[in-house]
């Protein structure tokens, strides 16, 4: 059964961002379009621009995360929008307050939307389900299941350096079963029409039917990174390790741990690409991080100009009703 | 008080009747069919003309929530849902709280039913102590009590040399062994069959192996014991050959698979969906039709609900920190009747995988209208098509994964021990 897609409103514009899956390519494009214009405020003596003036934002984070939510609040306070930060901690939620009773006292605020972060895979779209119809969701990252912002960013810093994502060939490597990050990259090229997305992992780290999301699956690190225009190397989460997946993080670096010399198969000209926070010696040498080729540090910067572009578009809407009369 | 049930369609797969023919009962059971016995006198006439008359389902598993957790659901309200949906005969697991491994609490249950008695319920004895895995638990006394089988619920029994004495110990006397194949470490904190949606939406995953490595262990140790063993809410298609092998092979082994694995699948999961949280968890098309397969070549013997009742608020949550199960008690006919549509099963046979085989299954008299029987009849329309909704269902939980589904097939009446427990 095909639901109806709750991220879009009647006009077919974003109402929440939850997922990159399922949206048209020319919504994505906006964003990146977006961003670029919102590029420059950062830059600027007088870092604002007034169009969510008046707006207030909450930003309710249920896992620990520094430079996400940071930027969201850069995002929003670059908007002019109100900003308040929750941290909350799972223990709060089970001492008997259910997630929606905590909704429900926000909502009680006057917010006009909630980025959540949340470690369980649906938690933006419950409450995209469940949240009163004037606020709207950002997720800023549900368990495994995806990291849209951070998908969208990525794509900017690409497009920055490889204006034509028609021509690319992009891999995607480390823990892949983890990640939502992975997830929403690979929904993103995808959808922008990159023709081959690569996903380069241990067997133990890929999931089941990867193939399903659209990418081509290597075991042979080297073997994928042949001739690739962009690396993007994840996290490897240890947090999230359960049971035996991995020996040792020695030989997951020798393996799979992206270092001068295998980065040397790709393209002379590709770039290397992080989400944060880094495990130099585990997934990535010091000197390719660090290196002409990296271009980590751009994505957090470029971080702050495509969440602002996100915000701007699914809050600054025209009233639909008003639009109706 | 005698009963006649007039120009029905009559179907009782356990005695090859299959036409149009009326039934009478008296003292609570089965006087006569065709013709009334010589001194009947009804007290009441059902005219059944246009609709089916047939025994009284009886549903290997379902989940009342008495006792122990009453704010889910209760005996009464539970029993009258399953009345509406023609069940007379519930079979309960043994992980009530109290868990059912004393006699007391099956005492408790069966006098707590005394009162609401829509249906009947019969009880699986815990397998081992407390479910714990670890010490047996007094299955004669439990059998003495009225336990018509034994099973340690969706309990894991880690230790291999355990499960093997607890089956040479069910099969000292006679019980058979209910067996919830699954193999804990591969599922570990799983909430979705691995495949294509667990890849996509990110979902903590239960594999395939999870249900046929247990399923594999377990057969082996059948063959072993000896002991009856009967195998529930299968979801793999290959569970459902390895179990073909055994029976072909001459083990005592049945099996039955639940309404909802026959329809839906883990696409139905949508966006999350949490009212499609359920163990074993929806698998892929394959196995769904692994499964039909499996019920049209009598691998599996019967077709039961797995109702789960649950409060609204047990699915109000992200999809892993849901309740896993679902509301089906009401959805059981209807869903059995559309397999005759769907697959090469006649209705005779379909009608048997919920009657005549579980009580077989459960080693009951019921689940059959044979002259002198326990009068527990369902009469239903076969043409009546209604929409499964809050309003249309009777039992507490509304968690039905098959809200806004229409059903084609309403029962109109369900007696149990010839009295008119539920009447349209």
């Amino acid at each position: 059964m095909k639901q109806q897609d709750i991220q879009l409103d009647s006009q077919g514009r974003l109402r929440h961002f939850l997922t990159i899956e399922g949206l048209k390519k020319q919504i994505l494009i906006d964003i990146l379009d977006t961003a670029e214009n919102f590029s420059t405020v950062g830059t600027r003596n007088v870092k604002k621009v007034p169009l969510l003036r008046g707006k207030t934002i909450a930003n309710l984070f249920f896992e620990a995360s520094t430079r996400t939510r940071t930027t969201f609040e850069l995002a929003a306070k670059r908007l002019s929008a109100d900003v308040i930060n929750m941290n909350i901690s799972t223990s709060s939620t089970t001492k008997g307050e259910s997630l929606l009773d905590m909704l429900r006292n926000l909502e009680a605020m006057h917010c006009d939307m909630f980025v959540v972060r949340h470690h369980s895979s649906g938690a933006a779209h419950f409450f995209a389900k469940h949240v009163a119809p004037h606020i709207s969701i950002i997720n800023g990252g549900d368990g495994s299941h995806a990291h849209p912002t951070q998908g969208m960013l990525d794509m900017f810093t690409i497009r920055r350096h490889k204006p034509d994502f028609t021509a690319l060939r992009v891999a995607v490597v480390g823990d892949i079963l983890h990640s939502r990050v992975a997830r929403s990259q690979i929904h993103a090229l995808n959808t922008l029409g990159v023709p081959e997305v690569r996903a380069i992992g241990p067997r133990t780290l890929i999931p089941a039917e990867a193939e399903s999301l659209g990418v081509h699956v290597y075991h042979d690190m080297k073997e994928g990174l042949r001739d690739v225009d962009v690396v993007i190397m994840l996290r490897l989460q240890r947090e999230r390790m359960q049971g035996a997946l991995l020996p040792s993080e020695n030989e997951y670096y020798r393996t799979y741990g992206l270092s001068q010399k295998k980065l040397a198969l790709a393209k002379p000209d590709a770039i290397v690409m992080h989400p944060g926070p880094i495990n130099r010696g585990v997934e990535i040498e010091s000197s390719v991080a660090d290196g002409p080729q990296s271009v980590i540090l751009e994505q957090v910067t470029n971080g702050i100009a495509v969440r602002m572009a996100i915000m701007s578009m699914v809050l600054g809407r025209p009233n639909e009703e008003q639009e109706a009369d | 008080m005698g009963i006649h049930i007039s120009k029905g369609h009559l179907i009782d797969p356990a005695n090859h009747l299959d036409k149009k023919t009326d039934l009478f009962i008296e003292d609570g059971k089965v006087a006569a069919i065709g013709k009334a016995p010589a001194d009947f006198k009804a007290e009441q006439v059902i005219d059944a003309s246009g609709q089916y008359v047939i025994p009284g389902l009886i549903d290997l598993q379902a989940r009342v929530r008495e006792p122990g957790q009453e704010y889910k659901a209760t005996i009464a309200s539970e029993t009258h849902a399953a009345a509406a949906g023609g069940i007379t005969t519930l079979c309960l697991p043994p992980d009530t709280h109290p868990i059912i491994d004393t006699p007391a609490v099956i005492e408790l249950i069966h006098r707590r039913n005394e009162t609401a008695a829509c249906a009947e319920i019969v009880t699986l004895g815990a397998l081992t102590k407390g479910l714990a895995g670890e010490e047996l638990s007094e299955m004669y006394e439990l059998k003495q009590a009225g336990c018509v089988g034994v099973s340690n619920a969706r309990a894991p029994i880690a230790n291999t040399l355990v499960m093997r004495r607890a089956m040479e110990y069910a099969a000292n006397f006679g019980l058979t062994i209910f067996l919830k194949p699954e193999d804990h470490s591969s599922s570990q904190n799983g909430c979705a069959h691995e495949g294509v949606i667990s890849t996509r939406l990110g979902l903590p995953s239960i594999p395939e192996a999870a249900e046929t490595m247990a399923v594999a262990r377990l057969l082996m140790l059948v063959e072993q014991t000896g002991v009856r063993a009967h195998f529930c809410q299968l979801s793999t298609a290959k569970s459902v050959q390895m179990i073909h092998r055994a029976q072909y092979d001459g083990l005592p082994v049945t099996a039955d698979v639940t309404a909802h694995h026959l329809y839906l699948t883990e696409m139905d999961i949508g966006y999350f969906d949490s009212n499609c949280h359920v163990f074993p968890p929806l698998r892929s098309q394959r196995d769904r039709d692994g499964l039909r397969a499996g019920l049209v070549n009598n691998t599996l013997n019967a077709i039961c609900s797995d109702h789960q009742p649950h409060e609204l608020d047990a699915k109000l949550a992200p999809f892993c920190e849901s309740e896993p199960g679902m509301s089906t008690i009401e959805t059981l006919l209807p869903l059995a009747l559309r397999i005759v549509d769907e697959t090469e099963l006649g209705l005779s046979e379909v009608i048997a995988h919920l009657t005549h085989n579980p009580a077989n299954i459960l080693g009951l008299e019921t689940g059959q209208l044979g002259v002198g029987r326990r009068a527990d009849v369902c009469i239903f329309d076969p043409d009546q098509n209604w929409t499964v909704n809050n309003d249309t269902l009777n039992s507490r939980g509304k968690n039905s994964p098959f809200i806004g589904w229409e059903m084609k097939g309403r029962v109109s009446h369900t007696l149990l021990a010839g009295r008119v427990v539920f009447q349209r």
